[in-house]
């Protein structure tokens, strides 16, 4: 890396810096998980209107086969993750709290769990961007990173927002996770085929993969994939977090901002996270559907942490019975310990969203069962706030319940729930459990 | 697998290494130095002084709040040990006690305690002090007298509610130099003689207790700002508003108006610039306010000194910057 190119590494203002703690699995190569007997797979795992079932109780499928059609364009179809029998359909526990309608599928032991089912396509460098955007709904993808919003929409742009640039998102800025570090490493030709793949269906010139330099060793062996492709670039960022978040990798790449409220298409941009392209260069051509992702289990409370390729639907517990679980005492995230939910059902599915499985254990959780102090003024969330917000105020105001006026005054809407303020408050106020109340309020009182 | 218990919890589920607890026992650490500075310079009476104002301010905390434990979080330390650095070396200790009573009863308690508080609870008591007892703090002792590890200044133990004794003459006779019993400021204020730069980088003038040592307060202070602790903002805009005001008034006429660096160094802005303004919960919290915040106090000093009937204002220009931040910043 070129003294110019580290002058120049882009970043934005504010953020924070939390210890990373992904050295142990973003050394070890990706390895498989087994299977587990039974697999959870909810209907609802994406962003958009869930998908409509397509099978019945006790009815075989074959891993591949779609069991589950989109239902409208914000909607993807879901695949079976296994070869086996149809078990039930019925509600069931997943991340977000709430039970939700799912299929439960038994999965045949002594199968050797192939994909027996692929819908044919034509040479990709034949397809039209139409058919690419179909193809990328119809193997079932959404946003790996962990929003799980419909890829095929994101590539989509509306006809009066012509977008210019990809940008990559290979940030992954949450500590702990490594998933998305390893897949650059290890399939920079999926990566770079799905890119391509992107850059032709929304009609892009040029994309910029940008990876926290953390990373170099990535970002050295995409330069090193991409040295006859001049459209697609590989740049190190700051590594500081929320670096991977939409609009703060826009303005360390490209200098430029996405206006309040409004989305990165808005300034001829669309974001996806390295992850997701991978899978599509990688399922795309053999038609293949989404039917596992790669999972880092990592935290103090394994035993032998790693980045996984866990089959969609997989029931947490079984996660950790593999590779090891110990601790008494014990918070189970779902994704990064910034933004992940906390889930209290170990019944709870790995979905496509799912970045990773972080297990925290007696000390980490104990310790942040803190005393909360009064707001000493101190600042530091206003200086940590990446949207230039007044958490402190907000905070406050929050305590007060004047919610309409933390909206209309100081931006709340704008606060995307990062929780660099929290992180960094001294006082331990639960700033972001704040503004989520609020901002429910805010949504029930709005019609 | 054991079933474990799991916890439920909000994000983020992890948090930065540094908590109100720990700042403030930073805080607390930052201003032993110069404490220890002043016991160094004037002695016994001093350490008594330090630990009368101290205990005062904990028992009158613990009196207003024995409900829960805010002794633990060693804010109230921090308003001890500041109030004390801004008194005069022979200040009686039961004047002291007053002061601390008053610091946190009116300045914090009375605001609704930690983090409520408008003003910095210090300067409550002080200024309190101030008004009530004008003689005995504007009465100055030198520095390094003799025999100052073996006995107190005579007003030091001055019976409660009794005026203390005159301490001119054994000032005069125990100070290793010649000595005016006036500080620089004061000096300079009504002679026109600015103290050399050196003496009061190195505290050999007379004045507070804190007012002592420029270098030590400046490392201090550093310590903070690198640790984060103290938004090195604050002390640089008060500087930034003091300096080129002095320098103008300094410009228009020479023979009346000091330099701008003898306003830096003199008196009680450089403790009052790092340790006071930027106490956090009187302060703004955003950037632009705390620039404001700063020039404001700094300017504000200068033009009472300067103008004022009082040779010090850094307190007052810190209480109105407490004042003129908005409470929502
Ligand atoms: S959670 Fe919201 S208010 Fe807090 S730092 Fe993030 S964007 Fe700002
Ligand atoms: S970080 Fe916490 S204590 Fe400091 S200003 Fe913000 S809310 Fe208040």
């Amino acid at each position: 890396m070129g003294l110019l190119q580290q002058l120049r590494r882009g970043s934005f203002r504010h953020g924070i810096h939390p210890p990373a703690n992904k050295q142990v699995t973003a050394a070890q190569p990706i390895r498989r998980l087994a299977f587990a007997e039974r697999l959870v797979i909810p209907l609802g795992q994406h962003i958009g209107r869930p998908s409509r079932a397509l099978v019945r109780k006790g009815q075989e499928v074959v891993r591949g086969q779609p069991i589950a059609a989109a239902d409208g364009f914000v909607s993807v179809p879901i695949h079976a993750p296994a070869t086996g029998r149809i078990h039930d359909i019925r509600l069931m526990p997943t991340a977000r709290g709430e039970l939700s309608e799912s299929i439960v599928l038994d999965v045949y032991k002594a199968d050797t769990q192939e994909v027996r089912w692929r819908e044919p396509v034509a040479a990709p460098n034949t397809l039209t961007p139409e058919q690419i955007v179909q193809a990328v709904q119809a193997i079932g993808m959404v946003g790996l990173g962990g929003a799980a919003f419909p890829s095929h929409v994101k590539l989509s742009p509306p006809d009066d927002k012509p977008v210019d640039t990809l940008v990559v998102n290979g940030c992954e800025c949450e500590p702990y996770l490594s998933c998305d570090h390893r897949v650059m490493l290890e399939r920079p030709r999926d990566l770079i085929r799905g890119i391509e793949l992107a850059m032709r269906a929304a009609g892009v010139e040029r994309a910029i993969i940008g990876i926290e330099d953390n990373k170099l060793d990535a970002v050295a062996v995409l330069q090193d994939a991409l040295r006859d492709n001049p459209c697609i670039r590989a740049r190190a960022v700051e590594t500081k977090y929320p670096q991977g978040s939409e609009k703060m990798l826009i303005k360390s790449l490209t200098g430029q901002e996405v206006p309040a409220g409004g989305l990165p298409a808005d300034i001829g941009i669309i974001v996806n996270n390295v992850g997701t392209l991978a899978a599509i260069g990688r399922l795309l051509p053999r038609g293949e559907g989404l039917t596992e992702r790669v999972v880092t289990v990592t935290g103090p409370g394994v035993a032998r942490p790693g980045n996984y390729i866990v089959p969609l639907g997989t029931p947490i517990g079984f996660v950790l019975q593999q590779v090891g679980h110990q601790g008494t005492h014990t918070d189970f995230v779902l994704g990064g310990p910034m933004m992940g939910p906390s889930v209290s059902d170990l019944r709870t599915p790995i979905t496509k969203g799912t970045s990773g499985l972080l297990v925290l254990n007696d000390s980490e959780v104990l310790k942040e069962t803190r005393r909360i102090w009064p707001c000493i003024k101190c600042g530091q969330c206003v200086s940590a706030c990446p949207m230039h917000l007044n958490p402190a105020q907000l905070g406050q105001l929050a305590v007060k319940r004047e919610f309409t006026r933390m909206a209309d005054e100081y931006h709340l809407n704008d606060c995307f729930e990062c929780g660099c303020c929290a992180y960094t408050c001294p006082s331990n106020i639960p700033l972001v459990q704040h503004f989520r109340v609020a901002k429910a309020y805010n949504r029930e009182h709005a019609a | 697998m054991s079933k474990p218990t799991i916890e439920l919890r909000a994000t983020p589920h992890i948090h930065a290494p540094h908590d109100v607890v720990k700042i403030m026992r930073n805080v607390v650490f930052a201003s032993l130095p110069m404490a220890a500075w002043s016991i160094w310079s004037y002695g016994l009476s001093a350490l008594l002084l330090m630990l009368a104002v101290v205990a005062s301010c904990l028992l009158t905390e613990r009196l207003f709040n024995r409900h829960n434990n805010t002794l633990g979080d060693w804010s109230t330390s921090i308003t001890g040990i500041l109030l004390f650095l801004t008194l005069p070396p022979g200040f009686p200790a039961w004047m002291g006690m007053l002061a601390g009573f008053i610091a946190i009863g009116m300045g914090k308690v009375m605001f609704g305690g930690l983090g409520m508080n408008v003003f910095n609870p210090a300067l409550i008591g002080r200024a309190f002090v101030q008004a009530a007892f004008p003689v005995a703090i504007t009465t100055w002792i030198p520095a390094f007298f003799e025999g100052r590890f073996t006995r107190l200044i005579p007003s030091t133990l001055t019976p409660p509610f009794t005026i203390p004794p005159e301490t001119a003459a054994w000032s005069q006779q125990v100070a290793v130099d010649a000595f005016t019993g006036a500080t620089p400021l004061a000096v300079q204020k009504f002679d026109h003689v600015a103290a050399p730069a050196l003496h009061l980088l190195t505290g050999t003038t007379a004045g507070s207790l804190g007012e002592g040592s420029a270098l030590i307060i400046l490392a201090c202070g550093l310590y903070l700002a690198l640790r984060r602790i103290l938004d090195w903002r604050i002390p640089l805009a008060v500087m930034a508003g003091t300096w080129p005001s002095a320098e103008l008034f300094h410009w228009i006429d020479p023979g009346v108006y000091p330099d701008g660096l003898f306003m830096l160094l003199s008196g009680g802005l450089m403790p009052g610039a790092w340790f006071m303004a930027t106490d956090m919960v009187g302060s703004p919290v955003t950037p632009r306010g705390v620039v404001i915040y700063g020039l404001l106090i700094g300017i504000v000093t200068v033009v009472i000194r300067l103008f004022g009937g009082l040779t010090e204002g850094v307190m007052y220009a810190i209480l109105l910057g407490n004042a003129a931040t908005p409470p929502d910043r």
